[in-house]
């Protein structure tokens, strides 16, 4: 009986040895590896193999001569796309966009957080929550598709609004200068709502203490709102402002897609769309590549550098 | 916070709740706009231009949309991507998620690493298009689904979730001889019900939600999900589209404005359907904790 139980207990040490060195512990742990390989094999496949992809930017690939034997070209593609008179044309129309997505779209969630935050019957804030919150789960196409109906020349809402009023039609869906106001108009109509949930959880862990105290100074709803709430949602408002300022190339391709038209196409041809006709509509597979990855470590870059700014200004940062 | 009562608080209080009234207004209206119009004839709306509430009621609409089979076909398309779509993202997404909430395990912070990056850095269109095709997967539904299985933010979410659960319970079922596998499935899983729910959810509304998948990898118009036909009607239709390129189909005149409405409904209302629940839970702030993991 004794010796059984020594015996067991120098079983179970060797065991233990066994597994404190580092295969041993990985060979414990062998189900939590085999759980995690298929999600692995996924990115390996579906996100790091078009990373490695990238090399036919660097090449003249040809599909039917495959990766390998295609001819090594260098920088000629970069160099032609630098050359390329669209190319400023299409700079521009991306940062412009940007920057509108930045200077309107951005700050309009956090005002609308700020008036939800100030609403005290929660019956009427749950409401406009709920009504604020739909058109995010809508796709593209959906939000896209209304506007146009909406927007038409035929009847639509907007345009016979127009000319009850005794203004001219306007043929949004076509012209230049519609297009970028459209554009941020819709994202705010589909994202502004959903926009507020990070603002309000951020607004909810402030605490009531500060709020009294300021109304004991005499303090209004609109002071306190700009010395307190805007305060305490200041490092949110920072990583969130890092996030977009990352994601300056990517102005939504979903978006922009379907909303280009030949009438438009001046203002509203960005790197993705782009990168869509020359590669898939024209078989140049190379030199979209080598638009995609110039456009990729742009937005590489600046998000690196965004967050390195936040950080020298002593705030969190993201990463 | 206590009642403002003073004037000032009683004026601001009205501004405010009068602004946010016009904005929910605003925001809701073309939806509503658009299911009335859908049931009503285009002499109605013709004649009235803002209907809210139709007082000639009509399906005609939707007996024209439904008289053929594209739109049936492209319904049963898109829920069959929904729900196989969902389930596997979701068997991945768990089981990754699970193997990843182990803070012990060894080369998880390389692993994590190699997720997290791919938010911040991908190989772009072409080498992605590249690489589905030389997968052979062009043309086959599971085009919609094997490339954007895993959303590396829903996979945070979710190992977060997983991360957070209290640990006397696994330790418990360990001691009683249970390895991982029985733990995830018996343990670990009933426990997260909430939070695979609204996983499931959000995927659910990505695949249902999926046209640009659809218009890279299906040359196959008999293929298309409904986004994509919604597409082809509203959008190529009214729009003049210079892509007419893979304008490939059948109609003629542009359809009439109830037809489309009808469509827009018909690839809007599983939406709506499942909204409701998913606001129940997107509310608790699965979403939060994450944003700044």
């Amino acid at each position: 009986m004794k010796a059984a139980t020594v015996k067991t207990a120098s079983i179970t040490a060797a065991a233990e040895k066994r597994t404190t060195g580092k295969w041993g512990r990985m060979w414990k742990d062998r189900t939590l590896y085999l759980m995690i390989i298929p999600g692995l094999l996924f990115f390996v496949i579906f996100k790091y193999l078009p990373m490695g992809g990238i090399v036919i930017a660097f090449q003249d690939y040809k599909p039917y001569e495959g990766l390998m034997k295609s001819e090594w070209v260098g920088f000629e593609h970069f160099e032609r796309l630098f050359s390329e008179p669209d190319f400023l044309i299409i700079l521009s129309n991306t940062l412009i966009l940007f920057a509108m997505n930045l200077l309107f779209f951005f700050p309009i969630p956090i005002i609308l957080a700020l008036m939800l935050n100030e609403v005290r019957h929660s019956f009427f804030k749950r409401f406009v929550q709920t009504v604020v919150y739909i058109p995010h789960f809508m796709s593209w196409v959906i939000i896209v598709s209304i506007s146009f109906i909406m927007l038409s020349m035929d009847r639509g809402l907007i345009n016979e609004l127009l000319a009850w009023m005794g203004f001219e039609k306007i043929n949004f869906l076509m012209s230049n200068e519609w297009f970028r106001p459209m554009y941020v108009l819709q994202i705010i109509w589909r994202e502004a709502g959903w926009g507020t949930i990070i603002y309000l959880a951020a607004m909810a862990a402030i605490d009531p203490q500060l709020y009294e105290a300021a109304r004991m100074d005499g303090a209004n709803r609109l002071r306190q709102i700009w010395h307190i709430t805007l305060p305490s949602i200041r490092s949110v408002i920072i990583v969130l402002l890092i996030l977009k300022i990352g994601d300056v190339l990517e102005l939504g391709f979903e978006h922009i897609f379907l909303l280009l038209n030949s009438m438009n196409q001046e203002v509203a041809e960005i790197f993705d769309t782009y990168v869509y006709t020359a590669g898939l509509k024209q078989g140049e597979y190379s030199f979209s590549t080598a638009v995609g990855f110039f456009k990729s470590i742009v937005g590489l870059v600046l998000i690196m550098g965004a967050n390195w700014i936040a950080k020298k200004a002593g705030e969190d940062g993201v990463y | 916070m206590l009642q403002d009562k003073s004037i000032g608080g009683r004026l601001f209080d009205a501004v405010n709740y009068t602004l946010l009234f016009i904005l929910s207004a605003i925001t809701i209206l073309p939806f509503i706009h658009v299911i009335a119009g859908s049931f009503t004839t285009v002499g109605e709306l013709a004649r009235k231009q803002f209907v809210i509430i139709p007082t000639v009621w009509s399906l005609e609409a939707y007996k024209f949309i439904f008289s053929t089979d594209v739109i049936f076909k492209a319904l049963s398309v898109s829920v069959g991507v929904t729900l196989f779509g969902t389930l596997f993202s979701m068997l991945l997404t768990a089981l990754m998620a699970y193997g990843l909430s182990k803070p012990h395990l060894l080369g998880r912070s390389a692993i994590m690493f190699i997720v997290v990056f791919t938010m911040l850095f991908n190989g772009g269109l072409i080498p992605s298009f590249l690489v589905v095709k030389e997968m052979g997967l062009i043309d086959s539904y599971a085009a919609l689904v094997v490339p954007t299985a895993i959303n590396a933010f829903n996979l945070i979410i979710m190992r977060n979730f997983f991360q957070n659960l209290p640990d006397g319970l696994e330790e418990s079922a360990k001691i009683d001889g249970a390895g991982y596998w029985g733990i995830f499935t018996k343990i670990v899983i009933p426990l997260s019900i909430p939070a695979v729910a609204t996983i499931s959810l959000f995927y659910a509304v990505t695949y249902w939600n999926t046209y640009l998948p659809a218009i890279l990898y299906l040359d196959d118009a008999a293929k298309w999900p409904v986004q994509v036909i919604l597409r082809q009607i509203v959008v190529l239709a009214s729009g003049l589209a210079g892509d007419t390129s893979d304008f490939g189909n059948d109609y003629v005149a542009p359809p009439a404005q109830t037809i489309k409405m009808a469509v827009i409904v018909v690839a809007t209302v599983p939406i709506l359907i499942v909204y409701p629940f998913l606001q129940k839970h997107f509310a608790k702030g699965a979403l939060i904790g994450s944003i700044k993991g």
